[in-house]
C-alpha cells in the first residue's frame, strides 16, 4: 500500500523545499554585504514565511492513510528512471516541521553571535534548510542523494568560516567522514537500482516502486552495509561518531543547533525511510548488531559526557548517547519502538537544539564554555536559569516533558524485542540524569563563580522568544503527545507491516533472481548484442577470464 | 579498387578541412600583424571555431569514406564538438596569458588549431594508419606548444620529457599496429574485427599488438604507469596549453581507445579487460594519492587529471552502450569543469612563478568573491559533488560499472574519489578559511575574455549536472552503432 496519495494540484512541497534557497539567492544577489541588519531581517522573514507555509501541511494532512501526500512527480532523466518525486507521510511531515521551526531559532540565535560576513552566513543557513527539506521529502533515491550532498557543502562552510579556533580541522573531518560514507551509500543505491532492474525489468530510482519489490536477502545484506555506512556516519553511530564532538564544538551556535536538530536526523530518517522497507531481511539480520552498537553508544556516550569540562562538548557527546536511543528504538522493529524512535528524533531536535542555544547564549556573554568558569549563576540570571533547567529536564526525559514520552516508547519497544536490552537503556537514562543535573548544579547552584569577559545580563526579548518557543514545544509534546503520535500512527503501522511482508516476499523471490541473473545481464538502454559477461566481476574474474580464453585459443 | 570504391567525400571531413583552413588563415594573417596586436589572431580563431562548431555538430555521413579510412559518424561528431569546445576555451584564455608572460608569437594559435585537427582525425579514423597520422599531428603540435615559453627552464624541461616519452609511445603504438597488421593483414578496423574473433584469442601476436596499442593510448591519457611526462609537461607548459592538453589530448586518446577497442578488438575482449581493469584501478589510486602532497596547483591538477583518466577507463571496460556513452559524457563534462579550473589558474599565474602555489590562493574569497565561488564550483565538480556535471558523469560511470558487475572497481573508484576530496577541498579551504599572506600583493583583474570563459565553463558544468538527459542521449545514440556493428 505505498501507492501515491492525493497528487497535489499546487506544488506545495516544491514551494516549501525551494523557498529558502530562493531567499538565499535573493540575499546574495540583491542585498549589499554592508546591510547586515537588512540581511538578518530578510533571512528571518524568509524562515518565518517558510514555517507558516509548512504549517499548511499538518492542517491538510490525512492522518488515516499511510500513503504519501502532496505528491509531485515529473520525469527528470527518463533513460535511467530518475524522477523529480516529492511526497510526505507522517514521518517526513514531522521532520519537515522540525526543520522549518529550528531554522527560525537558528537565525535568531545568530542575530548578534555572527557579526562577520553575515550575508554569506544567512544564505548558507537557508541553503542547509532547503537541502534538509529536500532529503525529508524526496521519494526518488537519486534526488535523495543529490539533496543529501547539497546539505553537506553549506554546512562545511558554516563550520569552516564562522567556527572556533580549530574550525578548519573540524570542518574537514566532518566533510570527509560524511562524504566517504555517502559515496558508499551511492554505490548501494546503484546496486539496488540495477538489481531491481534485473529482477523486474523496471529500472527506476522511484522508491515507491522499489518498496514493492524487495530484493533477495543475500543481496540486501551488501546494500544494507553500503546504506549503513552512509547513514551511520550522519546519525552518528559508534564508532564513526568522532567527527561530531569536533564539529559541534567548533561550529557557531546556530551551526550546532542545526547540526544537532536537523542534520543528525537525516541519518536516522534514511534508516527509517529506505533501509527498513527496502532491505527488511537485512535489517532483521543486522538488528542484533545495530542494537548492540547502539546500546554501547548509549552507555559509552553517557560516560564520556560525564567527563567533559566544556559545556558544548558535553552537549555534543550527550547527542551520541541520545541518538543511540533513536537507533535502538528503530531497530526494535515494532510499532512502539519506531514511534518512540521518531518521537525521540523530534525531541532530540528540540531539546538538544535548545541546549546548544542555551550554551550559545552564555558563551556570547562570557566567551568561555568551561563549566569551571561558572557557578551559582541562578541568582544573577533567573530567567536564563529557569529555561536551562526546563531544557535539561526535558533532555533527561522527566515526565510532562517531551523526552519522557519518547523514552517510554523506546523502552517499551525494546522490551518487546528483548527485555534484557532494557537494562543498558535504563542505565543510559540514569547516566543522562547524572551528567545533566551535574551540569546544572555546577553552573547555576552553589557559590557564585564567574570568569567571563563581560558583565552578565539576563536574557533579552529575542533570546526569551526563541527559548520560550522551544519550552512551549517541550511541554506541549510532553503533556499532549496525542496529535504528534496520531500524525505518524498510520505511517508507522504501515512501515511495520511493510517490513514484515517485504521480508517474506524477498525470501521467496530469492530463487527467481538467481535464475534471472543466469540468463545474462540486461542493458539499461536498447539491448545490444549478447555481451560476454564477466558475471563475477573484479580483478580475479577478469584475469581468470583472460587466462581461460587464451587457453581456449590454443 | 576503383575511384568510386574509395568514396571520396569531402563533406565527411568538412570540419577537419575548415579547421585546417582556419589554421592556415591565422598563419597568413600573422605576417601582417605587429607584435602588439597578435591577440587579434585569437579573436579570428575564436570566430572561426564558433562558426565551425555547428558544422561539426551536423557533419555525419553513414558510409566510411576515403577508402574506408574516415568514419564521420555521430561518434566523431560528438568528439569534434568536445575538441572545438576545448580549443575555444584554450584560445580564449591564451590571449591575455601570452601577453602576461610576454611570449606573443602568432604561430601559437595556428599550432593550436592544427592540434585540434589532429584530434579530429583521431576521433574519425576508421583505420589504424589514419589514427596514427592524427595522433602524430596532435602530438607534434603539442611538443611545440609545451615548449612555448622558451626562456623558461621548466617549459623546456617539460617539453623535452614530453617529446622523448611521446616519441617512445608513438613508437610503441606503431609497433603494436604492425603486429595487428601482421595478424589480420589489414589496418582497417572493420577488417581486423573480422579476424579478431573469439577463436583468435590465443594468438600471442594479436595479444602483443593489443597490449602495445593500449600502452600507446595510455601514454596519451596519462594513465599510470605511463604518466611520467604529465606533471612536468603540465607544469612547464603555458597554462592554456596545459588545459588543452589535459582536456583535448585526453579526449582524443579516449575516442581512439573507444573506437579501436570496441570495433576492432571486441571479439577478444577477455584478452584486454584484465589489463584495462588493472590500469584503471592503479591510475585512480595513484593519481589521487599523489595529488595530495602537491603544493603547486598545476601539478595538483595534473595528478587529478591522471585520477580522472583512471575513472574514465572504467567505462571502457564495461563494454556496453551505458559504459561507453558515459565515457563520452564524462569527457564532455570534463572539458567544462577542468577548463574552468584552469581558467582561474591561468588568471592568477603571473610571470615569475607567483600564483602557482596553492598557498597563493589563501584568502582569495575575501578579495575576489566571484572568482573564488566559481573556482569552488569547478573543484567541487571535479570532486564529483551534486548538482554539478562532475557528479552526474561519475554517477553514470560508476553505475555502468555496477551494472557490469565490476563491484570492486566501483569501490576503488569511490575510494579514489574520497581521497581526491583532500586536495580539491584544500584549495577551497585556502580560499575561504585562511587569511591571505599579503593583502597588499596585487591580484590580476579578470578581463572580458576570462569572464566569458569562466561563465561559459560554469554554465556548462551546472547544466550538465542538472539536466544531463539530452547530452547522455546524444552520446548513447552516437555509440550505439558500434555495438550493432559487432553483430555481423
Amino acid at each position: 500500500m505505498t501507492e501515491l496519495g492525493n497528487v497535489a494540484g499546487f506544488p506545495i512541497l516544491s514551494l516549501i523545499t525551494f523557498l529558502p534557497a530562493a531567499g538565499a539567492l535573493f540575499i546574495v544577489f540583491f542585498l549589499k554585504k554592508e546591510w547586515a541588519g537588512g540581511i538578518r531581517w530578510t533571512a528571518l522573514a524568509v524562515s518565518v514565511v517558510e514555517f507558516v507555509i509548512s504549517l499548511y501541511l499538518p492542517f491538510t494532512f490525512d492522518a488515516s492513510t499511510p500513503a504519501f501526500q502532496w505528491v509531485e512527480k515529473a520525469p527528470w532523466f527518463e533513460r535511467y528512471g530518475i524522477h523529480y518525486l516529492l511526497g510526505a507521510d507522517g514521518i517526513s511531515l514531522l521532520l519537515v516541521l522540525l526543520t522549518t521551526f529550528i531554522t527560525i531559532i537558528c537565525i535568531l540565535a545568530s542575530w548578534t553571535d555572527v557579526k562577520a560576513k553575515v550575508k554569506g552566513y544567512m544564505a548558507l543557513l537557508l541553503l542547509v534548510e532547503t537541502g534538509s527539506l529536500g532529503v525529508f521529502l524526496s521519494l526518488d533515491l537519486f534526488l535523495f542523494y543529490v539533496f543529501w550532498e547539497a546539505v553537506l557543502i553549506p554546512m562545511v562552510f558554516i563550520i569552516g568560516i564562522w567556527g572556533g579556533n580549530r574550525r578548519i580541522y573540524a570542518s574537514v573531518k566532518f566533510f570527509i567522514f560524511t562524504f566517504v560514507g555517502s559515496l558508499f551509500m551511492l554505490l548501494g543505491i546503484m546496486a539496488l537500482y540495477f538489481y531491481h532492474g534485473h529482477m523486474t525489468g523496471v529500472y527506476t530510482f522511484d522508491a515507491t516502486v522499489l518498496f514493492e519489490n524487495p530484493l533477495p536477502p543475500a543481496i540486501q545484506y551488501w546494500i544494507f552495509i553500503a546504506f549503513f555506512l552512509g547513514f551511520a556516519v550522519k546519525v552518528p553511530m559508534f564508532p564513526v561518531h568522532t567527527w561530531l564532538p569536533d564539529a559541534h564544538t567548533e561550529a557557531p551556535t546556530a551551526g550546532s543547533i542545526v547540526l544537532a536538530a536537523v542534520l543528525l536526523k537525516l541519518g536516522t530518517y534514511g534508516f527509517v525511510r529506505f533501509s527498513l522497507p527496502l532491505l527488511p531481511n537485512a535489517s532483521m539480520a543486522f538488528m542484533p548488531f545495530i542494537m548492540g552498537i547502539s546500546l554501547f553508544a548509549i552507555v559509552y556516550g553517557a560516560f564520556v559526557t560525564i567527563a567533559q569540562k566544556d559545556m558544548k562538548k558535553l552537549v555534543a557527546y550527550s547527542s551520541v548517547s541520545h541518538m543511540g536511543f533513536v537507533m535502538i528504538g528503530m531497530f526494535a522493529l515494532n510499532a512502539e519502538g519506531l514511534k518512540g524512535s521518531i518521537l525521540q528524533m523530534i525531541n532530540h531536535g528540540i531539546s538538544t537544539g535548545a541546549l546548544f542555544l542555551m550554551v550559545g547564549m552564555i558563551y556570547e556573554r562570557a566567551h568561555t564554555r568551561m563549566i569551571g568558569d561558572y557557578g551559582g549563576l541562578f541568582k544573577t540570571l533567573p530567567v536564563y536559569g529557569t529555561f536551562f533547567l526546563i531544557v535539561i529536564l526535558s533532555s533527561m526525559g522527566l515526565p510532562v516533558t517531551n523526552g519522557f514520552i519518547g523514552e517510554l516508547f523506546v523502552i517499551l519497544g525494546v522490551f518487546k524485542t528483548n527485555p534484557l536490552y532494557v537494562i543498558p537503556v535504563v542505565v543510559g537514562v540514569l547516566l543522562g540524569a547524572v551528567y545533566l543535573l551535574r551540569l546544572f548544579q555546577r553552573v547555576f547552584l552553589g557559590e557564585f563563580v564567574y570568569h567571563g569577559h563581560e558583565p552578565l545580563k539576563d536574557l533579552g526579548w529575542r533570546e526569551t522568544v526563541s527559548a520560550l518557543s522551544l519550552v512551549v514545544l517541550i511541554f506541549w509534546i510532553g503533556i499532549r503527545p496525542g496529535p504528534v503520535l496520531r500524525v505518524m500512527d498510520a505511517s508507522i503501522d504501515h512501515l511495520v507491516k511493510q517490513v514484515d511482508t517485504n521480508s517474506k516476499k524477498a525470501a521467496l523471490s530469492g530463487q527467481e533472481l538467481v535464475a534471472a541473473s543466469d540468463q545474462g545481464k540486461l542493458n539499461v538502454s536498447a539491448p545490444g548484442p549478447a555481451v560476454p559477461s564477466t558475471a563475477d566481476g573484479g580483478a580475479a574474474g577478469s584475469v581468470a577470464g583472460l587466462e581461460q580464453s587464451s587457453g581456449r585459443g590454443k | 579498387m576503383t575511384l568510386n570504391d574509395l568514396n571520396i567525400n569531402l563533406a565527411s571531413v568538412l570540419p577537419q578541412l575548415l579547421v585546417t583552413g582556419l589554421g592556415l588563415l591565422v598563419l597568413v594573417l600573422d605576417l601582417f600583424l605587429d607584435k602588439k596586436s597578435k591577440a587579434a589572431l585569437g579573436y579570428v580563431s575564436i570566430a572561426g571555431l564558433l562558426v565551425i562548431l555547428p558544422i561539426a555538430f551536423v557533419t555525419v555521413s553513414p558510409e566510411a569514406s576515403f577508402g574506408k579510412m574516415v568514419m564521420a559518424d555521430p561518434f566523431s561528431a560528438f568528439f569534434n564538438v568536445v575538441f572545438i569546445i576545448a580549443a575555444l576555451f584554450s584560445v580564449l584564455i591564451s590571449m591575455d596569458y601570452l601577453k602576461k608572460v610576454n611570449v606573443q608569437r602568432g604561430e601559437y594559435y595556428c599550432i593550436m588549431l592544427f592540434a585540434t585537427v589532429g584530434m579530429m582525425i583521431m576521433a574519425s579514423a576508421a583505420d589504424l594508419i589514419n589514427l596514427y597520422v592524427g595522433l602524430e599531428l596532435m602530438a607534434l603540435s603539442f611538443y611545440v606548444l609545451v615548449a612555448y615559453r622558451v626562456d623558461e627552464r621548466r617549459s623546456v624541461e617539460g617539453a623535452l620529457k614530453y617529446f622523448v616519452l611521446g616519441a617512445l609511445s608513438s613508437g610503441v603504438l606503431l609497433y603494436g599496429i604492425s603486429y595487428v597488421y601482421g595478424f589480420s593483414g589489414s589496418t582497417n578496423l572493420a577488417q581486423i574485427a573480422r579476424y579478431a574473433v573469439n577463436g583468435a584469442g590465443g594468438n600471442p601476436f594479436l595479444s602483443l599488438g593489443i597490449a602495445l596499442i593500449a600502452i600507446g593510448f595510455c601514454f596519451k591519457i596519462a594513465a599510470f604507469p605511463f604518466h611520467m611526462w604529465a606533471p612536468d609537461a603540465y607544469e612547464g607548459a603555458p597554462t592554456p596549453v596545459t588545459a588543452f592538453l589535459s582536456v583535448g589530448s585526453k579526449a582524443a586518446a579516449f575516442a581512439a581507445f573507444l573506437r579501436v577497442f570496441i570495433t576492432a578488438f571486441s571479439g577478444v575482449r577477455p584478452q584486454w579487460s584484465g589489463l584495462i581493469w588493472t590500469l584503471s584501478a592503479a591510475t585512480m589510486v595513484f593519481g589521487s594519492v599523489v595529488a595530495i602532497s602537491q603544493k603547486n596547483i598545476v601539478r595538483m591538477l595534473a595528478y587529478s587529471s591522471i585520477a580522472h583518466a583512471g575513472i574514465i577507463m572504467i567505462g571502457l571496460l564495461t563494454y556496453d552502450t551505458a559504459g561507453a556513452s558515459s565515457v563520452m559524457y564524462y569527457l564532455l563534462v570534463y572539458a567544462f569543469m577542468n577548463m574552468g579550473a584552469f581558467t582561474v589558474v591561468a588568471l592568477f599565474i603571473r610571470d615569475g612563478g607567483a600564483g602557482e602555489s596553492i598557498s597563493d590562493y589563501k584568502g582569495l574569497a575575501a578579495r575576489r568573491p566571484g572568482i573564488a565561488f566559481l573556482m569552488s564550483l569547478f573543484l567541487l565538480a571535479l570532486a564529483g559533488i551534486p548538482p554539478t556535471g562532475g557528479f552526474t558523469a561519475k554517477f553514470f560511470i560508476l553505475a555502468s560499472a555496477i551494472d557490469a558487475h565490476y563491484y570492486w572497481l566501483a569501490v576503488i573508484g569511490v575510494l579514489a574519489t574520497a581521497i581526491s576530496l583532500f586536495f580539491y577541498l584544500k584549495v577551497i579551504f585556502y580560499m575561504y578559511m585562511k587569511e591571505p599572506d599579503d593583502y597588499q600583493q596585487p591580484l590580476p583583474e579578470a578581463d572580458f575574455t576570462y569572464n566569458v570563459a569562466l561563465l561559459a565553463a560554469a554554465a556548462g558544468t551546472l547544466i550538465l549536472g542538472i539536466y544531463p538527459a539530452p547530452f547522455v542521449d546524444m552520446a548513447m545514440e552516437a555509440i550505439k552503432p558500434f555495438f550493432n556493428f559487432l553483430a555481423f
